[in-house]
């Protein structure tokens, strides 16, 4: 029983972050119709600015350090971790809008595969830097909590999966809200029909600056909280988060529908039961894979959604009366 | 008040459709602007809206001034603004957004008057208010025209550009479209129609322009237009002469050469 309640709050937990990203890659690709493949990349240059910030205690090459980290070997409080956080998603949401201006931009109207191929030579770009970074040393992003968990009927539930449960539910009733703001009901207008949008005075780049902003916030906050113990041990920004990140989302996105916000969280939380029960049960009763099956069991679920349902569970069905 | 003058549009840099095309609409008056297949229509509504640019085209020559400045290279979020706003051909509504979020795209440059105009809309358009809450993509061809026509109102425009309201309805439902277009211009809004129902549009209109090839062959009053003996003949499909054969005419038997000498003249 303690084993079923923890394997429960892991999966949980895991969803949280998948949903996160799934949002992520829900925003940009309502937004401006393009699957953000840099998704990666551009959520793990978030977790190493919020390493940098509370770690490092400011940039390197900058001449000023970060007035409010906390001294030397000691950790921030809760309020000063949020204050950080919101810094560092403020720091990749302006990385997703240079990455937008100078790469995305020239391209509207352009076929949307060349797009979906730019942000995969985006991701590509900016995976050295990220690697010289954290591949030598593990970067902490400077958890209050640290290990620190709860015990729930024998069961231990680190803190960690909380507080990335709380996050995702934030990040949910976020964008639930700014879609039925102005320019959320702009961005899902210009999704539907660019031209009809601007001849509504819509301004196109616009939408695509804010589409791809948030996207970066959301993707760097589920690699920030990704980070955290006990998801890689040491509760580190690691290497082996990044390079396949971006296709551990992928079954999440497809099996709750490209362009639905309630997809991705769904998506995310089924997707994340898969892996996890998979990897806690199905190795106890054949030892084929061992715990090789909580990796190959997402694929195997987008396979079957994209048989039977390719537009997933929650994605919008085309609208065309006949 | 639009003022066209000696506009040339190029496609993909070589297709040459408006060809100096000059046409005029006056405060407070309804033009219409017609033409058949190819004629030039729509692209003169894009080169009024700015959007050419989607469609691989450019204004080479030749200046589209509205109150008085110059918009020929304008963004179409600008020129909206400035009080221009239009019904698109084939009505594109978004069909994946809701009666009440279609109309909230309407008034994305005009958040102030935003609760005026809605209001406003739901006057004219009874049905809308009907179907607030409904996806736009469901809706009749006729409810999607007029949720179009609503959506360019909630920017509070001076001027309207309707490019073919009446594509794909029902006679009534032009009919409706007709009373709407007049209603809209008696509260002092300028109306651009652009129709291949020439019938209609000349019945309402004060002042007509005929398009061919991208240039203007003839224009004139609506009325005038209307009782023109060509405009009957290849417009309305009306024609005289060969009574005697109960008033059917073959394509064969058109003379070209007719209609060139007359315009020409």
């Amino acid at each position: 029983m303690e084993i079923f309640i923890q394997t429960l709050a892991k999966a949980i937990a895991l969803g949280s972050i998948y949903a996160i990203m799934g949002l992520s890659f829900v925003l940009i690709f309502k937004g401006t119709q393009v699957l953000n493949f840099a998704a990666g990349a551009i959520s793990m240059a978030g977790a190493l600015f919020m390493s940098i910030l509370i770690a490092d205690r400011g940039f390197p090459f900058l001449p000023f350090t970060n007035p409010l980290a906390p001294a030397d070997g000691e950790t921030a409080g809760v309020a000063l971790w949020i204050v950080h956080l919101m810094i560092a998603l403020i720091l990749a949401a302006i990385l997703g809008l240079i990455l937008e201006r100078v790469a995305i931009r020239p391209m509207v109207g352009q076929p949307l595969f060349s797009m979906a191929v730019i942000t995969l030579g985006l991701e590509i770009a900016i995976r050295p830097f990220n690697l010289d970074a954290t591949a030598i040393t593990g970067r902490s992003v400077g958890v209050p909590w640290g290990t620190e968990s709860w015990e729930l009927a024998g069961a231990i539930i680190p803190k960690s999966y909380v507080a990335a449960i709380i996050a995702a539910a934030i990040a949910f009733t976020g964008v639930y809200f700014f879609y039925r703001s102005r320019f959320g009901v702009a961005m899902r207008a210009v999704a539907f029909d660019q031209e009809a949008a601007m001849a509504q005075g819509i301004n196109v780049g616009r939408v695509f600056a804010i589409a791809w902003g948030l996207g970066a916030a959301l993707a760097a906050l589920g690699a920030i909280f990704f980070a955290m113990a006990p998801w890689p041990p040491a509760g580190t920004v690691s290497l082996e988060i990044h390079p396949i990140w971006i296709f551990r989302v992928l079954p999440v996105i497809i099996l709750g529908g490209l362009d639905s916000v309630a997809g991705a969280v769904a998506g995310g939380l089924l997707i994340a039961i898969f892996e996890i029960f998979a990897g806690q049960y199905l190795s106890q009763w054949t030892n084929i894979l061992g715990p090789g099956y909580s990796t190959i069991v997402p694929y195997i679920v987008m396979l079957v959604v994209l048989l039977v349902r390719p537009y997933g569970l929650f994605g919008t069905e085309e609208i065309r009366r006949v | 008040m639009l003022n066209i003058s000696n506009l040339e549009v190029v496609y993909n840099e070589v297709i040459l459709v408006l060809r100096g095309l000059s046409i005029e609409v006056p405060d407070g008056q309804i033009v219409a602007l017609l033409g058949s297949n190819g004629a030039g229509k729509t692209t003169t509504s894009r080169a009024i809206t700015g959007l050419l640019d989607n469609h691989e085209g450019k204004p080479t020559k030749g200046t589209v001034t509205w109150q008085g400045n110059d918009i020929t290279h304008a963004k179409p979020s600008e020129i909206v603004k400035s009080g221009i706003a239009q019904v698109m051909e084939g009505r594109r509504c978004f069909g994946e957004l809701t009666v009440d979020e279609n109309l909230a795209t309407g008034a994305f440059t005009n958040k102030s008057g935003q609760k005026k105009q809605y209001d406003l809309v739901m006057d004219l358009f009874p049905r809308l208010a009907e179907r607030r809450k409904q996806l736009a993509g469901y809706m009749s061809g006729g409810e999607q025209q007029m949720l179009a026509i609503g959506r360019a109102l909630m920017a509070e425009p001076k001027l309207l550009i309707m490019d073919e309201p009446s594509l794909g309805l029902a006679p009534l439902l032009v009919q409706q479209v007709r009373d709407v277009i007049k209603e809209i211009n008696a509260a002092g809004m300028s109306v651009l129609l652009i129709e291949q129902n020439a019938m209609m549009a000349l019945s309402i209109a004060d002042y007509g322009y005929i398009l061919e090839n991208g240039k203007v062959v003839m224009d004139g009053d609506g009325q005038k237009l209307l009782a023109d003996d060509d405009v009957k003949e290849f417009y309305l499909g009306l024609h005289q002469g060969d009574e005697e054969d109960s008033g059917r005419k073959s394509f064969k038997d058109v003379k070209h050469y007719k209609r060139r000498k007359k315009w020409a003249s």
